[in-house]
């Protein structure tokens, strides 16, 4: 069988499996469709998590943002601040929230603000930051359909949007979470097989995040091999290359962990499980679920990396024929992935870090997650399985956002604001219409993607960081923050976060509309525009603070909420 | 006073809570913004294994750490909400 048919074989059962499993699971009640009937066990509810947390960007891209762009040690940020939010979540955020157990992150700061100019902010915070990062995902599933299944992209973008309008508008929540769940054991699976033999070629050693601290065939450690081969090639040292400065690794790290805490699809999450007490603890399962992925992605970096930099250059000085280059590089080089362009007509493939004469003039992150099976020579299943994985990833994390959007649509602008008497049987109605919409609203983004498009996964968290986040907190942890200080926080948040993305990066990420340029030496205090979120949050906390203490305190009812969902249950009179 | 003992339950579940948080916080602090940014360079001076140690906290020893504090942070509760009769039904 050849490699498009097995790969056809294996995504078109994973496929199928997503639809049994949604067919199983409609939702017949509001309940249902947003919250999955409040019946999920922690550790099912971590899995789902796990996968709809995990996206096209970490399934793909990740690796190679660390083991490439941020030449190793650089990459850190992502894999601190993508998991260390989990710990947020759990202690200041999920918990209350569950508690206070309603539908939506929108809703929450509506009744915890006593406004519906506060619910309508919140909801336009939400929406920008989960539109911006779902156009990723489709994306992502149309790549994938296009490389590995060699369908055109408009193509596979069609077949994911089938397949998510199927199961999030006949189950909502419900049937989105139990096939999260197939998504993270395909995915996992998928992630987890390449690493353990790249792992067992390079070291010997079978767990790849062992393998990334043991000794190659040679007796010296990876990681010094690696090192002394970037060193060699001009580049920097693969364990120390700090990425812009101390201050602006923190600021990134703390950014995209805030970010994670107050991202709304993650929030609602944490609404599905059955008390308090369950929603820590699914924290907890969530991040382990996670971290097979995350500890995994250093080592594949790591390992994926060195296998390309011996295949270009066995010994210092030596380098590889461009007739003698293996079969996985001329196909990666048919997609564009990889590039060589023999400047000096030597013949060999010169790959160094001087711009001037790097033959290897492209080498996109991608390839370290999607040519991995190939360069270590492993069977067609296994690459197979990394396409359905690559594709469970984007759809699993699709479908969490578009709940998020769709929920925030018809629950807090229908039912809570503008249309207050609909009947419950009219708002699933419209629940479902929402996510109709929110899906095809996202193919349509997918197929004509704006320009602001690209790094915009980054942005979403800035945004999150700086608006909906402080917001929350806020309302779990101060009785005194008023609506008005919360409303002008969360827009100062926002407006401060944009305005500093846009004045480096063009506004709407239109080229040439930044007026002060993306160059390091324009930045503030060296934070680079993705890192940003931490300082809109600080900006966001200080405005909320100072308003609020100008503003009359809020109602009694309002800090009787607050004290009402800091605490499981009622303490009992007796 | 029935009443009170009510609100000395809150407010004792609420202090311990804020404990647990800081202790916790704290760690997570020290183990990822700490041990893999602030102090990477002089903890890279001790190795573990093939690691330096700094570099392994900023892309392992953080992770495990952030698993291991949710646990704990879980497990604390659950054992302080008994203890005050603050457990809620199962569902």
């Amino acid at each position: 069988m050849s490699l498009t048919e097995t790969t056809y074989w294996v995504v078109g059962a994973s496929f199928a499996l997503y639809i049994l499993i949604a067919i199983r699971s409609r939702a017949g009640t509001t309940q249902e469709f947003y919250v999955a009937g409040k019946g999920i066990h922690p550790v099912a509810n971590g899995m789902a998590t796990a996968a709809d947390w995990m996206s096209a960007a970490s399934f793909i891209s990740m690796a190679g943002l660390i083991g490439l762009s941020y030449n190793g040690y650089g990459g850190s940020v992502f894999l601190m601040g993508w998991t260390g939010g989990y710990v947020i979540l759990a202690m200041l955020i999920a918990p209350y929230l569950r508690k206070y157990g309603k539908f939506t992150v929108p809703e929450f700061i509506g009744d915890r603000y006593y406004s519906d100019a506060a619910r309508v902010v919140a909801v336009i915070c939400l929406i920008i930051c989960s539109v911006t990062y779902v156009i990723g995902q489709m994306k992502g599933i149309g790549v994938a359909f296009s490389r590995f299944l060699e369908t055109d992209y408009e193509t596979g973008l069609f077949s994911g949007m089938f397949i998510v309008f199927f199961y999030a508008v006949l189950g909502g929540m419900k049937g989105i979470t139990y096939t999260q769940i197939a998504q993270f054991c395909v995915l996992i699976f998928a992630y987890t097989v390449p690493a353990i033999f790249i792992s067992l070629q390079l070291t010997g050693q079978p767990i790849p995040q062992l393998g990334l601290g043991s000794t190659l065939a040679d007796g010296t450690y990876l990681l010094q091999k690696l090192d002394q081969t970037l060193l060699d090639l001009g580049f920097q040292e693969y364990t120390t290359s700090v990425r812009g400065s101390t201050l602006n690794m923190a600021a990134f790290t703390a950014s995209l962990m805030i970010g994670t805490a107050g991202l709304p699809h993650v929030i609602i999450r944490f609404f599905t499980v059955p008390t308090v007490r369950a929603a820590r603890a699914s924290a907890g399962w969530a991040l382990l679920f996670i971290a097979v992925l995350y500890t995994t992605a250093p080592a594949v970096a790591a390992m994926a990396r060195l296998n390309i930099m011996q295949t270009l250059a066995p010994e210092p000085g030596q380098h590889l024929a461009i007739e003698e280059r293996p079969a996985w590089f001329k196909n990666w080089e048919q997609t564009g992935l990889l590039g060589i362009d023999d400047k000096n007509g030597d013949g060999l493939i010169q790959y160094s870090a001087d711009p001037e004469t790097n033959e290897l003039v492209k080498l996109d992150n991608d390839i370290l997650v999607l040519a991995n099976p190939e360069i270590a020579n492993l069977p067609n299943w296994v690459i197979a399985l990394v396409a359905a994985g690559g594709l469970a990833a984007a759809l699993s994390t699709a479908a969490g956002l578009l709940l998020a959007i769709s929920s925030a649509i018809s629950h807090d602008l229908l039912k809570r604001t503008l249309m207050p008497d609909i009947s419950e049987r009219q708002e699933l109605m419209a629940s479902r219409l929402a996510m109709a919409v929110a899906v095809l609203g996202a193919g349509y983004l997918g197929l004509n993607p704006p320009g602001f498009a690209a790094g915009t996964v980054a942005l979403a968290f800035g945004l999150a960081a700086a608006s909906l986040f402080p917001a929350l907190l806020l309302g779990i942890f101060s009785k005194r923050v008023t609506r008005e200080g919360a409303i002008l926080g969360m827009l100062a948040g926002i407006g401060v976060t944009l305005a500093y993305v846009f004045q480096h990066k063009g506004i709407m990420f239109i080229p040439g509309t930044g007026f002060l340029g993306d160059l390091p030496p324009n930045w503030f205090f060296g934070i680079e525009p993705n890192a940003f979120g931490v300082v809109g949050a600080l900006v966001n906390f200080t405005v909320s603070l100072f308003v609020s203490r100008l503003t009359a305190p809020p109602p009694e009812s309002v800090q009787q909420l607050v004290e009402d969902i800091r605490i499981p249950v009622s303490p009992r009179s007796s | 006073m029935a009443l009170s003992d009510a609100e000395t339950i809150r407010r004792t579940y609420w202090r311990e809570n804020r404990r647990w948080m800081l202790i916790l916080g704290s760690i997570w602090f020290v183990v990822s913004l700490g041990c893999g940014v602030l102090w990477v360079e002089p903890l890279n001076q001790i190795r573990l294994g093939g690691f330096k140690l700094g570099f392994w906290f900023a892309q392992q020893g953080a992770i495990y750490a952030f698993i291991i504090l949710i646990f704990s942070y879980a497990s604390v509760m659950a054992r302080l909400e008994k203890r005050l009769g603050l457990e809620e039904p199962e569902a």
